[in-house]
């Protein structure tokens, strides 16, 4: 039993980005092969080097939210092709490929839960899912999520992880920007939290609407945000980009985003700032 | 030939015969009146044909009047205020108190330049954070003197660069389109040229929101579509066919309430005429809405704007 777990430890430094991906992976930072048994117990954070794996939307609520409480709200809203759209392949084509690699309809996941024993309504966006890009569907999951908040009188907690609104929905997709805005307003005049947490990647017209009007607006350590992709801003400008720019601590250093917090402390973080916000007794 | 050819050379023709009817000071009416009508016909016969991307070429023309060209024609009394307070001024994003034919509003303008030197200070109408902090700051003053607001829309997008990421462009972008759905005065937006993503959508939370014939408007332009699907900038006209962004393809989707005529040929081709045709479509819809209070306006706005979108329910 000993050797066995010895060999098991060895394994992964010995056969780097080699087999048995289902036990173990690869930091892209430090390199370090990493148990998937121990990157789960660690929020998908590298133990060695920090590194802030990407998540999708299942995952995202399983570390954000307190065990077993999640009730799932989104999934009977489904994409159509409102312009027929054709580049390389038929939209359609693109949608049913990741729906089928998902098990989602499209790039969100929206419910209630509890953090610290206190209920939120939540959305986490997808980027296993064509980029996490906004639609119409997102646009709508998540207006309904900030709408459900608002009338169940919760907060409302947005997990952003998006390249930005989607292309093959060309103006629908740019107005979702307006009309999650216009959600929003609920819980303002309610006078219910609204915080965001930025995730690797925020950029585009997530960054443009909905992700950066949140009260409270946090981020993941070294996550990329900004407006304008690098690879854009660099054809532009035709100059060198500054070392870290775009980055969490970036923007936390530009008075961007309130907060850049580890995943790991996610939870005790927002249940101590939520708490506070809706006076209330909170801790789990 | 070509209608395309036939048209240029009638055009040439009434340049000729203008020129000899000014310069002799003869009546040449007689042989203009017909021709002029040809090529009226012809270039009305042109329109109906464009392509997507002929679309998007004419509203690039050169000599397409910019925001301030349809300022000067349809407005008196216009004030420009400057600066975000905060940072700067913006001379891709400006505006003011003015009277628009008469009625008080505030100008919310994206503003391209009109030769080199002005395009270049006004980075073609590409707004820094600045330029969207001073419109937000404008929406104030409208709201609290009770001003209409009149915004045109002509910009490729917000600008690109490591100041405006540092200066948060998409916090000031996500504040204006939220501070516009907050207005309780009457919005009425156009777009006269370009309507590029974000950065257009910032000014653009009308409670009508109105394009002229040859503007485009969609969620990026067609070279960033080109370049993201094609990995080729060049693909552009594809692009542009896909991401149906002329104005009688946004009439069909619903994201523009109506589609502003202009002289056949397009706007650049007689910017009175065109100036007209927007000024009157602009004051007739801030006519519309001068009947309802702050909130219904504000309502109004929201569930235009919440009704947005295509999709299918199990």
């Amino acid at each position: 039993m000993a050797l066995d777990r010895f060999f098991r430890r060895r394994r992964p430094q010995q056969q780097a980005g080699a087999d048995l991906p289902d036990l173990w992976t690869q930091c892209p930072q430090c390199k370090e092969g990493l148990y998937n048994r121990d990157l789960e117990a660690a929020s998908f954070v590298c133990p060695k080097c920090g590194h802030h794996f990407r998540l999708d939307a299942q995952k995202r609520l399983d570390v954000l939210l307190d065990e077993g409480s999640f009730r799932p709200q989104s999934g009977r809203v489904h994409p159509t092709d409102p312009l027929n759209f054709q580049d390389t392949e038929p939209y359609p084509a693109r949608l049913a490929r990741a729906q089928a690699k998902t098990g989602r309809p499209d790039a969100v996941l929206t419910g209630t839960g509890t953090i610290g024993g206190l209920p939120v309504t939540v959305a986490a966006m997808d980027f296993t899912f064509s980029g996490g890009s906004m639609g119409s569907v997102v646009g709508e999951e998540i207006a309904r999520a900030a709408e459900h908040a608002a009338r169940a009188g919760t907060p409302f907690v947005l997990v952003a992880a998006s390249g930005g609104a989607r292309m093959q929905e060309s103006a629908l997709s740019l107005m979702q920007m307006a009309k999650t805005t216009v959600a929003l307003e609920g819980l303002a005049a309610r006078g219910l939290p609204y915080i965001s947490i930025l995730s690797d990647p925020t950029t585009g017209g997530v960054t443009a609407s909905f992700a950066t009007i949140a009260d409270v607006i946090l981020a993941e350590p070294g996550a990329l945000i900004g407006f304008a992709g690098p690879r854009v801003i660099q054809q532009t400008i035709r100059q060198h980009l500054p070392e870290g720019f775009q980055r969490a601590e970036f923007l936390l250093d530009h008075g961007m985003v309130d907060d850049v917090v580890d995943r790991r402390e996610h939870r005790a973080y927002l249940t101590r700032l939520l708490g506070v916000l809706t006076r209330q007794e909170v801790g789990a | 030939m070509t209608a395309a050819d036939t048209l240029t050379k009638l055009e040439a023709r009434v340049r000729d015969l203008e020129t000899t009817a000014r310069e002799t000071g003869q009546n040449l009416d007689a042989a203009l009146t017909p021709l002029r009508a040809e090529v009226q016909r012809l270039r009305a016969e042109k329109s109906a044909n464009l392509s997507r991307w002929d679309r998007v070429q004419l509203a690039r023309t050169p000599g397409r009047p910019t925001a301030l060209d349809y300022v000067e024609r349809l407005c008196t009394d216009f004030t420009e205020l400057h600066g975000d307070r905060a940072y700067g001024d913006d001379p891709a994003l400006i505006g003011g108190p003015a009277r628009w034919q008469g009625t008080p509003v505030m100008l919310l303008l994206q503003q391209k330049g009109r030769d080199t030197k002005s395009k270049i200070k006004r980075r073609f109408g590409s707004a820094n954070p600045e330029g969207y902090r001073k419109a937000v700051r404008l929406m104030d003053l409208a709201d609290r003197f009770g001003l209409p607001v009149v915004a045109l829309i002509d910009t490729q997008g917000a600008y690109p660069g490591i100041e405006a990421e540092e200066r948060g462009q998409g916090w000031a972008i996500a504040e204006s389109i939220q501070r516009m759905v907050r207005l309780r005065v009457p919005a009425v937006c156009a777009v006269i040229g370009e309507g590029g993503s974000g950065g257009a959508l910032a000014i653009g939370v009308g409670n009508r929101v109105l394009i002229q014939e040859n503007a485009w408007y969609s969620v990026i332009s067609p070279e960033g579509a080109a370049s993201i699907i094609w990995k080729d900038a060049g693909k552009a006209p594809e692009a542009a066919e896909a991401l149906k962004l002329t104005a009688p393809d946004l009439l069909d989707l619903r994201i523009v309430e109506e589609v502003i005529p202009e002289p056949p040929g397009g706007a650049h081709l007689d910017m009175d005429a065109a100036a007209q045709a927007l000024g009157e479509a602009v004051s007739r819809n801030l006519a519309d809405l001068a009947g309802l209070d702050g909130d219904e306006l504000r309502a109004q706005r929201a569930a235009r704007f919440r009704a947005l979108g295509a999709f299918t329910e199990s």
